[in-house]
């Protein structure tokens, strides 16, 4: 038995590129979804994302090889104190090797920081905030699916190249909202364009209306709302009423997924800008994923680019480890691998993942469907341009990741 | 100096939300001593047979505000017939408890069916476009609602501070046993009342509908400031709650524009104050 675990863990060594000093390994593989199960980002993530979790579990073949996979989920409340003792625990009591989603990112930053003191995997998709692969990047943590710097550049990019050159923002008073603001600044006046000012709003609030009239009084030719989820869509709801976009001031909603704009209706929601990096209707992979998916989601609603990230992300975990052979629980020496497998899946495509832990694939810049448009239930979105994977997110060299530096 | 009269403004739309739901606890609390913490939870319940209403039966926003706050009430005087009656003479601790749980379980139920995000509900077409103030685009259907909430406020203060029945009401509250024996069903009154709370609630939910998304959550949202207004005014004062609920909004408004950040804890800083110096509130008689 001994030398079938050596035998097994040089074979690993060898096609992971690392050293086998780590503990036993075994078929054992525990995966934690920590998202907002019951608050403002729950359509977004929540329970959607334990469905895809399971849904790359069972698409991985991996149980009926003998392996035994399980997933636990847990609520973080969007306090960062909340998810980050959860994950303290599911590793401490429950043995997880790795956590998944947590949208969120004051939330994503705390648990990042206890992932990697617990040598765990996390592979965020839920959360916003550039700062995870930058100057807070641990060996232990993958940033999925989007990120702010890749939201500004997308969006903001492309409304200053319409003329779009001066900006007021409406930012969620939280780290998510500030990393945004301050990208998008970066992408706006390095375009040449002016930022006339900002106001911060709590997160989930209900009415917009004194900020948007801020707003509306700034005269600047585009509003970015960074914010995201319940707020986005009831800023935009509230911006039509006010008139701010009949009168000619410009909505860039720099986060939105297909959940607001479906709790929107296409009549309010029409002509909105924004970058994701996945829609469930660009190719048959996508298609496919998203009918299997939306049959088992709650209202049968299709999958977020967040879902979509939670599926891509599992998926790679598990082919690295079926790949070595079972479960070292060695999180860092995992991550490493996954960074070294260049990830391809349906739902992405083919993509890498960068030494500062940044998944890399294409964005898209998409724009909300006229309702005389959309031929049935979530045919919601028009591809406007393709962002190339190498252009979409934040340069190797100008990542201020400390692991970069060794 | 123009974006302070917007401010004010807008204050005041928001305020009229906080009055009429403050003056559904208030009439609660007042006539039959429940702290109904399923406020919030009912409101969202008038705003989702607003959408109801207009997805599943055709009728529209007209309708609602006549038919949600009947329905909904319906369901009031159930919870007060089944549950809340059996809790007459006990602490205030248990109604509390009680209402704070079927808040939970109604939410819980509304979340699992429709998720968090909400769904949309339109402005009716007779309201939609706003007019220039000059210091601001008044959307008319925030106009509208400002008029027609006080308008609703001041009805119900008039019900039950100036009409034979509101005395009734009154007495009853003061001396159930002495009101019986001149042969008014008290239970059915005190029954009605909670109705009559609840449908407020419900009306503020239709009335909130097409400015905010309809979302399971929207109440809860709103509950906690909603109850830091009725302690600022008085708990179970009328008057009290219409106008620190109007007020509340302005100020909220004020800090929304002045220190944004602080907008979501001013009302409870407010809150603080008022209890240090004048514990019964603004308007609160001792008891």
């Amino acid at each position: 038995m001994r030398h079938k675990i050596a035998a097994l863990m040089l074979g690993v060594g060898a096609l992971v590129g690392a050293s086998a000093g780590a503990s036993a390994m075994d078929k054992n593989v525990k995966i934690g979804v920590l998202s907002d199960m019951s608050g403002l980002y729950s359509d977004l993530g929540g329970p959607g994302s334990v469905l895809a979790a399971q849904m790359a579990i069972e698409d991985s073949g991996l149980v009926a090889k003998g392996w035994k996979i399980d997933v636990i989920s847990g609520d973080h409340l969007n306090k960062p104190d909340v998810g980050s003792n959860l994950v303290r625990q599911w590793f401490d009591v429950d043995k997880v090797d790795i956590v998944v989603d947590v949208p969120n990112s004051g939330v994503a930053l705390a648990v990042s920081n206890v992932v990697k003191e617990k040598n765990g995997v996390f592979i965020d998709s839920g959360a916003g905030t550039s700062d995870l692969t930058n100057a807070q990047c641990t060996p232990n943590t993958i940033h999925w699916t989007y990120d702010t710097y890749n939201l500004a550049h997308g969006t903001g990019g492309a409304l200053v190249k319409q003329g779009g050159d001066t900006w007021f923002f409406l930012t969620a008073d939280y780290a998510f909202g500030a990393a945004l603001e301050r990208d998008t600044t970066a992408v706006v006046t390095a375009a040449g364009g002016k930022v006339l000012g900002s106001v911060k709003h709590p997160l989930n609030t209900s009415d917009f209306s004194s900020f948007l009239l801020q707003a509306q009084a700034s005269k600047a030719k585009v509003i970015g709302l960074a914010n995201a989820g319940g707020d986005t869509s009831n800023a935009i709801k509230q911006a039509a009423e006010f008139g701010i976009t009949s009168g000619g001031q410009k909505l860039a909603a720099l986060l939105t997924f297909i959940t607001d704009v479906h709790a929107l209706g296409l009549n309010t929601a029409q002509g909105l800008n924004f970058t994701e990096t996945f829609y469930w209707d660009m190719n048959d992979g996508t298609r496919a994923f998203s009918k299997r998916f939306a049959e088992r989601s709650k209202n049968h609603a299709v999958p977020t680019m967040v879902h979509a990230g939670v599926y891509s992300g599992v998926t790679h975990y598990l082919k690295v480890l079926a790949a070595a052979g079972g479960n070292s629980h060695d999180g860092a020496k995992i991550v490493e691998a996954m960074k070294a497998l260049p990830t391809d899946d349906p739902l992405f495509g083919k993509g890498t993942i960068q030494p500062n832990g940044r998944k890399i694939h294409p964005a898209y810049l998409f724009e909300v469907k006229k309702p005389s448009e959309s031929k049935g239930p979530w045919d919601y979105y028009k591809l406007i341009s393709t962002i190339p994977a190498d252009q979409a997110f934040t340069p190797l060299d100008k990542s201020t990741c400390p692991l970069l530096k060794k | 100096m123009q974006a302070l009269y917007a401010q004010l403004l807008v204050g005041l739309i928001n305020g009229s939300f906080y009055a009429l739901l403050s003056l559904g606890l208030a009439v609660i609390f007042g006539m039959l001593n429940i702290i109904n913490f399923a406020h919030g939870a009912l409101y969202m319940m008038g705003a989702f047979a607003a959408y109801f209403l207009l997805e599943y039966a055709g009728l529209n926003y007209w309708w609602a505000l006549i038919l949600a706050p009947l329905i909904v009430g319906l369901f009031g005087i159930l919870l007060e017939r089944t549950m809340l009656q059996w809790l007459t003479g006990l602490d205030h601790l248990y109604g509390l408890l009680l209402t704070f749980g079927l808040a939970l379980i109604i939410q819980g139920v509304f979340q699992n069916y429709f998720g968090s995000s909400g769904l949309p509900y339109a402005i009716p077409s007779q309201l939609q476009g706003g007019v220039n103030l000059g210091f601001m685009y008044l959307p008319i259907y925030r106009g509208w609602v400002v008029i027609f909430s006080l308008i609703v406020c001041l009805a119900t203060w008039y019900l039950i501070e100036r009409t034979r029945l509101g005395a009734y009401l009154r007495a009853a509250t003061e001396n159930p046993t002495l009101v019986r024996a001149f042969g008014i069903n008290v239970p059915q009154m005190i029954t009605l009342t909670y109705g009559l709370g609840v449908g407020l609630a419900a009306l503020a939910g239709v009335l909130s509908a097409p400015i905010n998304q309809v979302r399971p959550l929207m109440g809860a949202d709103l509950i906690i400031v909603v109850f830091a207004v009725v302690v600022i005014g008085g708990m179970g004062s009328i008057m009290g709650s219409i106008i620190t609920g109007f007020a509340l909004g302005v100020i909220e408004g004020m800090t929304k524009y002045f220190y944004p950040e602080a907008s979501n804890t001013v009302v409870f800083v407010l809150m603080v104050l008022v209890l240090l110096v004048k514990p019964t509130g603004l308007t609160g008689r001792a008891h």
